[in-house]
């Protein structure tokens, strides 16, 4: 299990992620699925830091994770009073195609197996199965 | 005049080349060709770098057609999503034309995810771009 504690500063999980990729490519993953794990922990982190505690670096974000060759497993909280992910407005729609943000969590659940929020939304829980085909 | 650059021009180029750090640029008769150096574009200083790079192309210098090569592109988050858009309102408010090449399929999926793939114009390689420019 990783466990860290990361003060809100964009980039700041940077050197875990590299070592988690290593991880996943040594237990044989294929790189597709890499691909989503790596997606999915780099929006979910920079949305906790930027969304969930406004860049504030007092505040941490805490992100835990498994890995085995089946199975990702991650939690990542913030301090943030936290969101209804079901309201959050469509980023593919006419009226925010154009918009710079907003594409963070479709981009999780488009790559994660399962992607469950906490009851005030301040933490996500995302799980990947590996593709038991291997990758296209 | 004695301390003058030997080399007509090597100031100006020195100059240019010291302005990019994230992206390579070549031209191709009036078509600018755009390669980015980092292999994976996600960190927030890099992505804000790129973004000013690549709006002083078109507000700045005015380029008309840009070709943007994602060869050396494994990886990219949705950060770097947002300021390729806004690079993209800017090339359409200057009149310019911007396509997009060389994408890898782990890559074009993220366009494909987020339907950018009907927003930016997308070919193959830098051959199809230039044939339609």
């Amino acid at each position: 299990m990783i466990e860290q504690k990361y003060p809100s500063r964009l980039g700041v999980h940077h050197a875990t992620l590299e070592r988690l990729t290593r991880e996943l490519r040594r237990l044989g993953w294929c790189e597709c699925d890499i691909f989503g794990v790596q997606m999915a922990i780099e929006e979910s982190i920079s949305n906790a830091i930027r969304h969930g505690n406004g860049q504030d670096e007092s505040k941490r974000v805490l992100f835990r994770c498994k890995v085995d060759t089946q199975e990702f497993w991650a939690e990542v909280c913030d301090e943030g009073f936290g969101f209804n992910p079901s309201q959050m407005p469509d980023p593919t729609s006419p009226e925010n195609i154009e918009a710079p943000g907003g594409r963070g969590l479709m981009l999780i659940r488009a790559y994660m197996s399962d992607v469950y929020y906490n009851d005030v939304g301040n933490c996500v829980t995302m799980v990947k199965r590996s593709s038991s085909a291997g990758c296209d | 005049m004695e301390g003058a650059c030997p080399f007509p021009g090597l100031d100006e180029l020195v100059t240019e080349m010291s302005i990019y750090r994230r992206v390579q640029i070549a031209e191709s008769g009036d078509v600018t060709v755009v390669k980015f150096v980092d292999r994976k574009i996600l960190d927030e200083v890099n992505i804000q770098e790129l973004g000013q790079e690549l709006f002083k192309l078109v507000e700045q210098d005015n380029r008309q057609k840009v070709i943007l090569n994602f060869s050396n592109v494994e990886f990219l988050s949705s950060a770097a999503l947002g300021k390729l858009i806004t690079f993209e309102k800017k090339v359409r408010k200057n009149s310019a034309i911007l396509i997009l090449t060389n994408i890898r399929p782990e890559i074009y999926e993220v366009f494909a995810i987020t339907r950018l793939n009907k927003l930016f114009a997308i070919k193959n390689d830098e051959a199809d771009a230039l044939a339609t420019m």
